[in-house]
């Protein structure tokens, strides 16, 4: 109706900028990382680009990056996942006992923390769905305090050490092309966020998820199917968050029951800075990617520059609401200028 | 023809819905014929939303049967509604703001492209058909990849019957399509209703607004108390009649007698 006043090319480039915002909403945080690599290079110039500490960071970081792209897919429905850390010691733990005790073949091992997970999501799915537990905060805290007693239980509250190297490859291993040696959990990944990418962005199912963000009443008059729906997306943030553990135990090569204490929060700490919404529906793969790398980076950073531990963490607190003030200023000056 | 030949695109027979000890409809019955609108009044708790929602698939009725096309069926949910030609606009319109305005019309319908084993959405396809949907209908927007939360009120609505006639409609249930329009936004809508009408669209229209009824609908019926209380031909009655029978009258002259009996 406001079209017919104005002159073609101000409907032009009114319309390109309506084809723009989705972009600025997209990269906007990419320039958060690119802040933070600049900052990383003026403050340690000989060793912040270097190969050894820049291959560090993907191994550092690809427990929290798989364990947020799971509490992504949660997140986009307007939900919660506060089991993940717990879950990651779960999935961990089971893997160490049943390689210790030699009951699987090693290669099937490696199933057996996603397997965990995905029972841990399940559970967390239905107790929303068919428990109608008023708010997933509610099944998942009780999943948090089961798997982590599980955990406990199963393991006797004892680290266990040393595992095949079948289950170790994707945390600990590396892929040599020429000189360079690419650490395979980067491969993981990668290969994670790109599915996600297109399960989000590409499927039925992923615009579903967002569809039940934005309104779940909505989604179910438009004959999807919302329990289903949700239900799938505790699975797969049970799914990564196994992963996760499969991850650090490789890494760590052990199992020990302290793993993944706080290890949620990290994770909807990387999804939040990554540009989601906490109210579900909003939110990129590529942001979570962004809010996985900034807090890898600043901690990163701070390590090289000596900077106590203790500090690392009110600079995170710091990042995050800078992170969503930013994003509740965009928002603003978006609706202002219509 | 005549309208007892006629088989009715939606007819509902004696439903009855109870919400654990409360009535709120008892043997409700209801035809709609094709290419026509049936205004549905009635008080607020009158049952008229229940009925539509058993008529959408969203609730199951306690008992009652209803045809399509004379044909029995049993809807256990939105989507066997949808899938028979049974849309509805919902009154909160059951938009989801976050999505661009053809992900929204084409909402668990979604345009796919198989490569290979898999099947992914095929947005190009989306936007284009949205696109023409739209133009169809009359309804403009500056972009089809708008969010629906950029939208104003009568293009929320304008998006929701895009929705509800996206795909063969036989039958678009309305509940209050105009009650939250600015006044040059409502004549938009309802002349959008007459159009599907024009193609041999059957709607239910509920509305409190006699001006909406008495502009569109060749027929009114009014529900009281969960019950089917009186139903005319629009050129048979008249505003007095139909506003008495929202209050529980059958004539003017009784509900007179009502409104002055102190007693």
């Amino acid at each position: 109706m406001a079209l017919a006043t104005q002159t073609p090319s101000e409907a032009r480039a009114r319309s390109l900028r309506v084809r723009l915002i989705p972009y600025i909403d997209r990269f906007g945080i990419l320039l958060l990382v690119l802040l933070m690599l600049a900052i990383g290079t003026i403050t340690q110039p000989d060793v912040f680009l270097t190969w050894r500490n820049l291959s560090n960071i993907p191994g550092q970081n690809a427990a929290n990056a798989a364990l947020a792209i799971g509490m992504f897919v949660v997140i986009v429905t307007a939900g919660i996942d506060l089991s993940v850390g717990s879950v990651l010691v779960l999935a961990m733990m089971t893997t160490a006992v049943l390689a210790r005790a030699q009951a699987l073949p090693p290669i099937l091992l490696v199933f057996v923390p996603i397997l965990v997970g995905i029972g841990v999501g399940l559970f967390n799915g239905l107790g929303l769905t068919v428990l109608r537990l008023p708010h997933p905060f509610i099944v998942t805290l009780g999943t948090l305090n089961i798997a982590r007693g599980l955990a406990n239980l199963i393991s006797g509250g004892v680290p266990i050490s040393g595992l095949p190297s079948e289950v170790r490859f994707l945390g600990n291993g590396v892929i040599p092309i020429g000189d360079v040696q690419i650490p395979v959990s980067l491969v993981v990944i990668a290969v994670l966020y790109v599915g996600f990418w297109v399960f989000l962005q590409y499927t039925r199912t992923g615009r579903h998820l967002y569809a039940i963000g934005g309104n779940p009443q909505a989604a179910r008059v438009s004959g999807i199917n919302v329990e289903r729906t949700l239900v799938l997306a505790y699975v797969l943030c049970g799914a990564t968050a196994g992963l996760a553990g499969l991850l650090v135990a490789g890494r760590t090569n052990s199992g020990f029951p302290n793993a993944g204490i706080g290890a949620e929060l990290d994770a909807i700490s990387a999804v939040i800075i990554g540009g989601a919404s906490f109210f579900g529906g909003r939110g990129s793969v590529l942001g979570v990617l962004a809010g996985v790398l900034v807090i890898g980076l600043l901690r990163n950073i701070l390590n090289l520059n000596d900077v106590q531990v203790f500090w690392q963490q009110v600079l995170i607190g710091l990042v995050i609401i800078l992170a969503v003030f930013i994003d509740v200023l965009r928002r603003r000056a978006g609706s202002a200028s219509d | 023809m005549s309208l007892e030949t006629r088989t009715p695109v939606i007819e509902a027979r004696r439903i009855c819905k109870y919400f654990g000890a409360v009535t709120a409809l008892e043997d409700v019955s209801l035809k709609l014929y094709p290419g026509e609108v049936l205004g549905v009044v009635g008080d607020n708790g009158a049952g008229k939303s229940t009925l539509m929602k058993i008529l959408a698939g969203l609730y199951p009725p306690s008992s009652g049967e209803i045809l399509v096309e004379g044909k029995l069926v049993r809807f256990n949910s939105p989507k066997d509604a949808r899938d028979m030609g049974i849309e509805m606009v919902y009154q909160d319109l059951a938009l989801a703001g976050n999505m661009r305005i053809d992900e929204n019309i084409f909402l668990g319908r979604e345009w796919v492209r198989r490569i290979g084993p898999f099947k992914f959405v095929d947005n190009a396809a989306s936007l284009r058909h949205a696109q023409e949907h739209l133009n169809k209908l009359k309804i403009e927007v500056k972009s089809v990849r708008q969010r629906v939360e950029e939208l104003s009120g009568g293009q929320r609505q304008a998006v929701a019957i895009a929705r509800a006639t996206a795909f063969d409609a036989k039958v678009v249930i309305m509940d209050e399509p105009t009650a939250a329009l600015a006044v040059k936004e409502v004549r938009k809508v309802l002349d959008l209703i007459k159009d599907l009408k024009q193609h041999g669209i059957g709607v239910i229209l509920i509305s409190h607004r006699l001006d909406d009824i008495f502009y569109v609908c060749d027929r009114v019926m009014a529900l009281f108390h969960g019950r089917n209380f009186a139903e005319a031909p629009l050129a048979e009655t008249n505003r007095n009649e139909v506003i008495g029978w929202i209050m529980g009258n059958k004539s003017p002259v009784a509900q007179a007698a009502k409104i002055f009996d102190l007693n």
